[in-house]
This record gives C-alpha cells, structure tokens and sequence, in this order.
C-alpha cells in the first residue's frame, strides 16, 4: 500500500484503528475530475446506476461514445459514498477518457484493482467502497449498446467471478440472497463459495449484505 | 506553512489534558517515584499521594476509599465490572441485561460471555431518543438477572439515560425478593465531567470512570466497587487494588485523575451552562440547514454533544471536507469504521440506514469558543452542498 505518512489520519468512530489516503485518493476527492453538474444535456446519454445509500455506496455513470469508433468521448458521474469511493469514481472516469478514450470494449475490461492501482493504492479496509464504479461503467456501456440497438453487443453476463475454486459470481451470490439466503451458512449450502477458499469469504458477505440492502432493504 | 485554524470538536473521544491537571501530575514522574508497594521513605512518599488521591475521587463519588480501584482506562474497568462478576464462584451464570446502545467495552465481555454459555444476555431496545424505558426493564428482570449495565450517558448521540431512577427500581425489587442481585454497572466515561456521580444517589453497586475524556491522562480509570459487591480479578499478581487489579499503581495517571476531576466536578455548573448555550447555538444552526435531522434527545443530552445527520452524503467524505478546514468531528458511518455496518446507536434509535450513513457527532469542550461555532455554521453548508451536488442520491425527507 503506498500512502502518505505525513497526512492527518482519520480515526474511527471506535477510536480502535486509523488510516491514511495517498496523496492520489486526496487530489481526487477534494478536486473531483468530471463529475456530473447539469443533467440536462445528458438526458439521452447512457447511464448506469448501482448500489443504494442504505449500503452505504451508490454510484451513477453517464458515457457519450464515437458511434463509427465506439471510444468514450465523455464520462460524467455522480457518486453517495466516502472518500475512497468518490475518489475512484473521479479516478475512473479519467481512465476511460483519456488519451482519446477507451474503446467500449476496452472499458468493459476496467476492473476495481487498476483504478486503486493509478490512485497509489487504498487502505485495505476501504477497498469495499470502491468496487462499485467499474460495476456502473458495464451498466452504462450495455445501455450505450441497447440505445443503438446493438443488442448482441449487451452483455448480462454471469458477472464476476468472486471464488476462483468454484467460479462463483457475484450475480450466483445475487441470486442465493433472492432465493431466501440470509447467512453466510445458507449461502455456502448453495453454492459452497469459500468453503475451499476462505479468503473469499469477507467479500462474499458484503455482496450478500448489499444485495440484502438491495432487495430487502436490511 | 499557512495558518489554518484549528477546531477540536471530538471531545468525546479523547480531551487534552488540562495544563493544571499535568502540574500535578509532573513531578511523580520524576520526584516522587517510588513504588507505593515499597518500605522505604520514597515508596511511603507515593503511597501517601495516590491514598490521597483515592480519597478525593471517593468524595466527590460520596463514596469510601476502599470503594476505589484504579484500572489502565474505561475499557479495563468495565471489563473487570463484567467478567469480574461473573468470575465469582456463586454468580458464574446467569442472566444479564443492558441495552442497545452500550459502548462496546461493555456489549463485547458480554457478548463473549454470552459466547461461552455463561450468561443469557437481554439487549433493551431505545426510544427514539436513545433511552432506555425503565418499565422494559423490570419487566426483563428475573430471579437469576446477576447483572444490568446501563451507561450514564451516551458517546455518540450524548443521550442521559434516568440512572438513579433505574436505581431505585432495582432496589425495590431487591427488597421484594430479599436478594442481593442484580448488581447494577453504569459506565459514566462520558457523564463524568458534566454529571453529578454521588453514587448514593444513583444506586450503583459499579460504576466507571476514565481519565482521558475529563482533561486528565490517558490509559488510567477507574472502578467504583460497592463494599459488598464481590469481584473475581482479571489481573493477578502483587495484590494491589485490594487485590482486585494487581500491577504497580500508575502514580501519575491516579495524581492526574483525582485532579481531573476535582476540577470538572469544581467547574460543572459553569461549564454546563456555557457548553449547553453554545450546543443549542450549533444544532440550531445545523438544523436550519436542508434536509438534517438531530440524532439524540433534544434536551436529555450532554451539554457538549451534537449528533445530526444529513441526507444524502456519507458522513466520511463530509469528516474529511470538514479536517480539511480544520475541523475535527467524527461521523457513525460505515466507511469510518472497521464494519460495513453504521452506528449500532444510531440505528438502535430507529434511524435509517441512510440517515445513519450521513451522520455526524461535534462534541465540545473546554476550548470551544462561540466564534467557533460561528465558523463551523459558516463552513459546513458549502461542503454539505457540494458533496450533494456530487451524491446520485435525494431522499424524500417525509419517509425519514
């Protein structure tokens, strides 16, 4: 983790640990690049929208692209979260516009860890907070496709692999949470994620508690 | 380096210790440094000082010296409160009860108790203001409740809880069963330097106190022990503290607590008046402000807590815009702590999770000014509208 030393931390509110931002997450959150001021002439642009503030995080993605090119010629966002989370949305929407934009295709590949990789790096425990901006990027994209009615090019996908032992997604453990799993235990009784691989384990219990937050509002 | 000023308004987690206070306690760093334990004059000089000391806090608690047991901090002591009562042979089970909003030094031993199949635990849920209603609680009493914990005052939304009341209700059942159970534990961390803490008057068998949240030292506190009240200790070895908390006494830290709070409970009401004046003063003026709500009681609150959420934004990215100005507060968000989850006091109290997230807590203190909170009403609108602007998120304020 590469981070400033010099800065002030911020304590928690148990007072039990501290973290610092690098310099990066800093100039991102307090100078945010490209976030989205006047809605109006976006009304037809494409938009993604994930998370929800009961869990903590939401995130809202407008992209304009080259139709003949399909790279990004804007990326607009608006972000309800910390400062790790709206410093990675900032970060994001850099990434995709610049040096003449990222391909749609190319975009689709952005995941989390090159975001945290170009802000310095994020304290481990804030990494959860910013999983989301890449995730509202690919919505947007699919809704860039079906407004051209590109519909072959709309990827719903089977989502993101969150257990390398048993290729589970996130869009499995959104489904076990649909289905009535409320615990990790019933979760796991589905579909076995981190039973051989329990270093999935955390990020498996934050998806469940956001899709509970999602569907359930718990 | 420009200047930039700097407003401390996290006094609830951790005060500085008062120049007065540390006079005192300067010299047992460096002249009086005997061990209290000791047979010479040096160790005679100390053990002087700290009986001295431990006499002073008895007072103002109305309390007996030997009623006094200095620990290493608040979480120390209500760790010896709970597994020191249930380390007892005849109590090592049984049945406790406290409520939704404890500090986690007092819901975690528990919780681990609970744990290990040794107690059954009732959480007493709050009113929307943070209190418990006393009515729950006796009906949640029974023939084998060892143990209540009530805290005084709340640290993050500063709400008084009615302890003396709690007191006597406890009392009358003990007459009724002709038992000496249950013991009733407050921690009055937060009450300490606002609240009277006669103990006669609270009907508290184990009450706790901390140093660093009174102008005093860090890493000393305190445990009220009721005589009577019998307590298995946590730390064995030379039998200081009555053999309760074993460990060469913190000389300095003790001299520093009793000055501590000589000096809060010598200055309450003053003090009281001017923190509460200028607490209205902030919540006022924050409440003014679109879309807040106050997280607490409206008046039932320390007079130097201030707890209110904004919608829409994440208490984290507001602390942050906020220490960039120089003001220092703390937030019940999720992003600011080691869970996913916000505030277990805020959303004990009913809020939202999305109001929880948008919380925010100044606690004020000795060196809070009027032109500070001047200062802090001036600065926050631009920060909480700008964070708006960027937030994806406008909640209809009539579902919260």
């Amino acid at each position: 983790m590469t981070s400033s030393q010099n800065s002030p931390d911020i304590v928690s509110r148990s007072g039990a640990q501290s973290w610092f931002y690098s310099d990066v997450v800093k100039d991102h959150f307090f100078n945010p690049r490209n976030f989205m001021q006047d809605e109006s002439s976006y009304a037809d642009a494409a938009m993604g929208l994930v998370g929800s503030p009961a869990c903590g995080d939401a995130m809202k993605v407008w992209i304009k692209a080259d139709p003949q090119t399909e790279r990004i010629t804007d990326c607009k966002w608006k972000t309800f979260g910390c400062g790790s989370a709206i410093a990675s949305t900032s970060m994001m929407s850099v990434m995709v516009t610049e040096n003449g934009g990222m391909t749609l295709d190319e975009a689709r590949q952005l995941k989390p860890q090159h975001i945290m990789e170009r802000l310095g790096g994020l304290p481990a425990r804030k990494i959860h907070c910013s999983v989301l901006g890449d995730k509202a990027l690919r919505s947007a994209i699919n809704d860039w496709y079906r407004r051209v009615g590109r519909l072959d090019k709309v990827e719903e996908g089977y989502g993101r692999i969150i257990d390398q032992e048993t290729k589970v997604t996130d869009k499995d453990i959104e489904h076990a949470v649909l289905d009535g799993a409320d615990t990790l235990e019933k979760v796991q009784a589905k579909l076995k994620v981190g039973i051989g691989n329990p270093a999935c384990i955390p990020e498996v219990e934050q998806l469940m508690r956001f899709y509970r937050a999602k569907y359930f509002g718990v | 380096m420009t200047y930039m000023r700097r407003i401390y308004l996290d006094h609830a987690a951790t005060t500085p210790v008062h120049p007065a206070v540390l006079k005192k306690m300067l010299p047992f760093f460096t002249q009086v440094y005997g061990n209290p334990s000791s047979f010479h004059t040096p160790g005679l000089e100390a053990k002087k000082a700290v009986d001295a000391a431990r006499k002073s806090i008895a007072e103002k608690l109305n309390a007996h010296s030997d009623e006094m047991v200095f620990c290493s901090g608040g979480t120390a002591s209500d760790n010896l409160a709970v597994h020191g009562i249930f380390g007892v042979e005849k109590a090592h089970r049984g049945h406790v009860i406290t409520s939704a909003v404890e500090h986690p030094a007092v819901l975690e031993p528990l919780q681990h108790l609970v744990k290990r199949g040794k107690i059954e635990l009732t959480v007493l849920p709050v009113d929307k203001s943070g209190k418990i209603l006393i009515k729950d609680l006796v009906a949640a009493l029974r023939p084998d409740t060892v143990l209540v914990s009530i805290m005084y005052a709340n640290n993050e939304i500063g709400t008084i809880q009615p302890i003396a009341e709690i007191g006597r209700a406890l009392l009358r059942w003990r007459k009724e069963k002709s038992t000496p159970y249950p013991y009733f534990h407050t921690d009055a961390c937060q009450a300490a330097g606002t609240l009277d803490l006669d103990v006669e008057k609270l009907h508290v068998d184990l009450l706790t106190l901390n140093g660093s949240k009174i102008y005093g030292p860090k890493g000393v506190g305190l445990l009220f022990v009721r005589r009577g009240t019998k307590l298995d200790p946590q730390i064995r070895g030379g039998g200081q503290e009555r053999g309760l908390r074993s460990g060469t006494e913190n000389v300095p830290g003790i001299i520093g607590l009793a000055a501590a709070l000589e000096l809060a409970q010598a200055n309450k009401e003053k003090e009281n008046a001017r923190l509460s004046k200028l607490r209205d003063k902030l919540i006022a003026g924050l409440l003014a402000m679109p879309k807040t709500r106050l997280n607490g009681h409206p008046t039932d609150r320390l007079p130097n807590n201030v707890n209110v959420s904004f919608m829409d934004i994440e208490g984290e990215a507001a602390v942050l815009y906020l220490d960039a100005q120089g003001i220092y507060c703390s937030t019940g968000s999720a992003c600011a702590s080691s869970s996913l989850d916000p505030s277990h006091v805020i959303l004990a109290t009913g809020v939202s999770y999305e109001a929880a997230h948008g919380s925010l807590r100044f606690t004020l203190g000795h060196s809070t000014k009027s032109s500070d909170i001047d200062y802090v009403l001036k600065t926050i609108p631009d920060i909480i509208a700008k964070l708006r602007l960027m937030s994806p998120v406008n909640l209809d304020m009539k579902h919260f």
